[in-house]
């Protein structure tokens, strides 16, 4: 028995789905490590985390009418980021009130959605799929809106790179320089909107954060550039996708038999470990110098 | 005789239905050091803000290079009130300096010769080549304001505004900084608006004073400015200036009705750390 085949269960390269999962994965893995990298720096992670938990919502109505989960996730993302830059018109307190009080509202509407859903003969199934992803289902036609959006997000960043890094810098200095950070910060939003759903779809709306923060977070410990800090979590980001889309195919052989792992269990978990490994070296850099 | 590269006019601020600012008057020349005197809460930053457009004007108008200033603007340079750099920030000093340069265009920097060559300039004109590599928010407050002055400096504007850059630096560091805003403006011609709540550090460099108190401004050489009928007159009750070894001690609110803002001021005012030797 050879090493490919320990390594790569038997029809891991020839299986359609396989590629669908690999093709939609790398394209959200970039999308997460580009944008995510000015989420952690501007400090929004809780913002993401909220468009994360908002998205199950659109994800779970989208099921009820029949339609795929990025539609619906991407939709009412989008809306609620705009919510949330009208909402930040208001004080900061405020703010703060409004995006827990929307978060309720909306999480109460997403379990009434799935209640219907799991009632309502498309089956059980949907829950899980919208909450924790299964990036498996995921149907070839879907492949198109997904690099469409993810090179919108991208161009989106790469396009206001300087604007938004002073901005994030100090928004007192980009104003003083006349960037309209208003206008900045909200167009930033609109690319966080789309990543989480992005996101979402590979890993579920409440783990969809994990592959937005963590391999940012973690690129972030390893250099001192912004650039180096998008490339590296797009490349952890990558890395953790793939890694753990072939071992969710290996884990169908593993017990209990015929019954895969959840690919976001082992994405998630990676990208923790990412984390972590980048913490030591840091750590041990910082302890060398 | 040169043209103003500010000029104040009436300028009046309401925030809030409070009168900040109110009949702002003065001008500075070109390469002129211009000191700007006031407690906190006397409209400093506020000033600043309207200088740059980001807080409107109720009243009056403010002139840059002789016209109404635009927003895009590179002829003022900014400093802002110390605010902290989160030192996870993954940004070099040099950096941030060169987003000084480029920071309204849109895509990434390509990495130009022409570039990188005015940022080591800039970063050796303010005596931050040392520690240009290390990430900005875990430099030290002296070495951060020499960041934030080239940032501000490289677009070549006529006029620099710094807004207290001399607070929570110790002794040392604040002399340092004077020094070099002070080469600036005589070396490049550069004119410095510098705004601080102690007079005495500047002294020794200041061309011209603006003092600030209850939104009302006194504006002069310092001998025109720094005298009890003057600063009596802003304050709207008596003010001794008294001269100890060669410091001023600017005290308001003595007499009769010794009110807390007033002792405050005195204290700021004499605190032994932030008096020069
Ligand atoms: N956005 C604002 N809203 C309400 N009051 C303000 C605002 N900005 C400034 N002020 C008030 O204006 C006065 C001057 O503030 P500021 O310009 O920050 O003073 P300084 O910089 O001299 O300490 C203060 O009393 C402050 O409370
Ligand atoms: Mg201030």
């Amino acid at each position: 028995m050879s090493l490919g085949f320990f390594v790569f269960a038997p029809g891991f390269w020839d299986n359609e789905a396989v590629h669908v999962a690999l093709a939609v994965g790398t394209a959200v893995a970039i999308v997460a490590g580009v944008v995510g990298v000015f989420t952690v720096m501007r400090g929004q992670s809780f913002a993401g985390e909220s468009l994360g938990d908002i998205g199950t919502t659109g994800g779970s109505a989208a099921a009820l009418v029949g339609a795929g989960p990025l539609a619906g996730f991407v939709a009412v993302d989008v809306l609620a980021a705009a919510a949330m830059e009208l909402v930040g018109v208001q004080r900061v307190r405020g703010r703060d009130l409004a995006t827990g009080i929307v978060l309720g509202a909306a999480i109460g509407l997403a379990a009434f959605f799935l209640y219907l859903d799991s009632t309502q003969g498309s089956g059980n199934g949907s829950t899980v799929t919208i909450l924790f992803g299964s990036i498996f289902a995921i149907s070839s036609a879907t492949i198109p809106a997904v690099v469409g959006l993810a090179a919108l997000a991208v161009t989106m960043i790469v396009v206001l790179y300087r604007p938004l890094l002073l901005a994030t810098v100090s928004p007192e200095m980009a104003a003083a320089r006349g960037i309209p950070v208003r206008l900045v910060g909200a167009l930033y939003l609109l690319a966080l909107a789309l990543a989480t759903a992005l996101a979402a779809i590979t890993i579920g709306t409440i783990l969809s954060t994990a592959l937005l923060i963590g391999p940012a977070a973690a690129a972030l410990r390893l250099t001192r550039r912004p650039l180096r800090a998008m490339l590296g979590a797009t490349a952890i980001g990558i890395g953790a996708v793939w890694l753990g889309i072939l071992l969710a195919y290996d884990s169908y052989h593993w017990p209990p038999h015929e019954h895969g792992w959840p690919v976001s269990f082992f994405v998630v978990a990676l990208v923790f470990l990412g984390y972590l490994a980048s913490g030591l070296v840091e750590w041990r850099r910082e302890r060398g110098a | 005789m040169n043209e103003a590269v500010l000029s104040v006019e009436g300028l009046g601020v309401r925030i809030a239905g409070r009168q900040v600012l109110d009949g702002i008057d003065f001008a500075i020349a070109p390469g002129q050091f211009t000191g700007l005197i006031g407690s906190n809460g006397a409209g400093k930053t506020t000033l600043f803000r309207a200088i740059l457009g980001l807080q409107p004007a109720t009243d009056g108008r403010i002139l840059v290079d002789g016209r109404p200033r635009t927003r895009r603007t590179d002829s003022i340079g900014y400093v802002p009130q110390k605010f902290l750099l989160d030192p996870d920030l993954p940004l070099r000093g040099r950096d941030l300096v060169g987003l000084g340069l480029d920071a309204r265009k849109l895509g990434f920097a390509v990495n130009r010769r022409r570039k990188r060559e005015l940022v080591e300039e800039m970063l050796a004109a303010v005596g931050a080549e040392a520690f240009a590599d290390t990430r900005v928010g875990r430099l030290s407050g002296g070495e951060q304001q020499r960041i934030l002055i080239a940032h501000a400096l490289i677009s070549g504007p006529r006029l620099l505004l710094a807004d207290e850059p001399l607070a929570n630096l110790d002794l040392r560091s604040a002399q340092e900084v004077v020094a070099l805003l002070a080469r600036v403006c005589r070396e490049r011609g550069v004119a410095v608006l510098i705004s601080a709540h102690e007079i005495n550090a500047l002294l020794p460099v200041m061309d011209r004073i603006v003092y600030l108190a209850h939104g009302r401004a006194a504006g002069g050489t310092s001998e025109e400015v720094i005298r009890p009928d003057v600063l009596s007159r802003l304050y709207g009750h008596h003010v001794d200036v008294i001269d100890v070894h060669g410091r001023v001690l600017i005290v308001a609110g003595a007499g009769d009705d010794e009110d807390l803002h007033g002792c405050e001021e005195t204290v700021e005012h004499a605190l032994p750390g932030e008096v020069a030797p």
